[in-house]
């Protein structure tokens, strides 16, 4: 039901998730932001079970904020995952395991940017592109055909377009706007919502 | 320096408030066997509520349910928690009370530790992260809390969810009430007609879901607190205009 798509450029990362906040069949929320701000330059999108994913979000949150507050400097994005992976890891056979799949994108000063995809069963892989959800069965094919490592901003945010154009025409559930943003050297950046009467 | 061990201590932290005297010991703690219903708990309901212009109105109906049986033609979904706060139940009729009294406490602590209110957000919190300890165990509590600190609406889920909006629908016969609502509500809506369509959309509702029906109860929260304007009569009664007559009517003359 939920959408989540990532695209590493040679100096950038945008992502960009859907809005859609639902209870079985009724869409309670149009406007529901995925993305939690670990740092000034990470982002962590998360999705999967209801509740889940805010308790689980919110604490990789915190603990990352209090890293920077205890030691005076931030985490980087790999370290963040790792930290981030490690937890689910904790969880996963406990009474408690946190249902949620995660990507984490961000810029590191000295490595760049990075695109980590975590899923629920606590797996970590650093990509150049990827996506969460059924869309992502519709999508991932499109980003393999036309996914270069030096795409520009423009292009990336081409092929973004190019994902949710396929999205409204194939899949079965209505996901009418997106949350785009884009993360760089200079921090996060919101772009422009997607919304699929634009594409 | 980063380790679970936080958020188990946290975990434990509520565990410990959980189980100070004031609650009785024998409250399942997130077990992993549920304990199995002596016998099938309420739980279909229409609820909602919304923001406008004029502050925030709740409706719901009065309909607790057991199965086919309707146990409590006349009960009570909206209660006040404090003077500008209140919240709409639905779900275990049960569960819903105990836990709205158990927050009215917190926040009542909150505010004589603090010397201030807590936020409507902040309260939505409280409830949430209460909850949580018992997700995955049969307690069912899907409450919507209104209050009046600038007119602030939370839907909060025992399943975990918690989202701030405009227009929340709750309950067996939320489907029903949400396309009422979407047709009619706006921000503009003097409260004569807030309330009207609170009622119609309600009323729509328990029309369609056997689970609702009886009464409307609407609560309108302001600047100044909340105020009831419940018509006691059987919405049914007072609604029955809207429906279409019956097909034999004008063939059957007894």
């Amino acid at each position: 039901m939920e959408y989540l798509i990532g695209i590493q450029g040679p100096d950038f990362v945008l992502v960009a998730a859907d809005n859609v906040a639902a209870s079985s069949i009724i869409q309670m929320k149009h406007d529901y932001d995925k993305m939690f701000k670990l740092s000034e330059k990470i982002l962590l999108l998360c999705v999967g079970e209801a509740g889940d994913t805010v308790q689980f979000a919110e604490y990789i949150q915190k603990n990352v904020q209090l890293y920077k507050m205890r030691n005076g400097y931030e985490l980087s994005p790999a370290a963040a995952a790792n930290f981030t992976r490690k937890n689910l890891a904790d969880y996963l056979r406990s009474r408690t395991p946190y249902h949620v799949n995660l990507l984490l994108a961000g810029y590191d000063d000295a490595d760049g940017p990075g695109l980590f995809y975590m899923d629920y069963l606590s797996s970590l892989a650093k990509a150049p592109f990827a996506a969460h959800g059924y869309g992502a069965f519709l999508t991932l094919s499109i980003l393999d055909r036309y996914y270069r490592p030096d795409l520009s901003q423009e292009e990336a945010v081409g092929l973004l377009k190019k994902c949710v154009e396929e999205l409204s025409k194939r899949f079965i559930l209505n996901l009418p706007s997106f949350n785009v943003r884009l993360i760089d050297k200079d921090g996060i950046h919101d772009m422009e919502k997607l919304t699929v009467s634009a594409v | 320096m980063l380790t679970p061990q936080v958020l188990l201590r946290a975990d434990m932290a509520w565990k410990s408030l959980l189980t100070s005297s004031s609650l009785p010991t024998s409250l399942p703690f997130a077990s992993s066997q549920p304990v199995p219903l002596p016998f099938p708990m309420s739980h279909g309901t229409t609820t909602l509520a919304f923001l406008f212009q004029g502050g925030v109105l709740a409706a719901a109906d009065t309909r607790s349910s057991c199965s086919g049986l309707v146990a409590c033609p006349a009960s009570q979904k909206i209660l006040p928690i404090h003077s500008h706060l209140v919240g709409t139940t639905s779900g275990t009729s049960a569960d819903c009370a105990l836990w709205k009294r158990i927050l009215s406490r917190e926040l009542r602590l909150y505010q004589l530790r603090h010397g201030r209110r807590l936020s409507t957000s902040g309260a939505a919190k409280l409830l949430s992260h209460m909850l949580h300890p018992f997700k995955g165990t049969e307690l069912c509590v899907a409450a919507t809390l209104c209050g009046w600190d600038g007119g602030e609406l939370f839907y909060v889920c025992s399943d975990g969810t918690r989202l701030q909006g405009k227009l929340f629908s709750v309950g067996s016969g939320s489907p029903y009430a949400y396309s009422i609502l979407d047709q009619g509500v706006q921000w503009g809506l003097t409260v004569a007609e807030a309330t009207s369509i609170a009622r119609e959309a309600v009323f729509r509702a328990t029309y369609r879901d056997a689970y609702s029906g009886n009464c409307v109860d609407i609560y309108h929260i302001t600047s100044k607190g909340w105020t009831r304007r419940s018509v006691d009569r059987d919405v049914w009664a007072s609604l029955l205009k809207l429906l279409p007559p019956r097909p034999d009517s004008a063939t059957s003359s007894r």
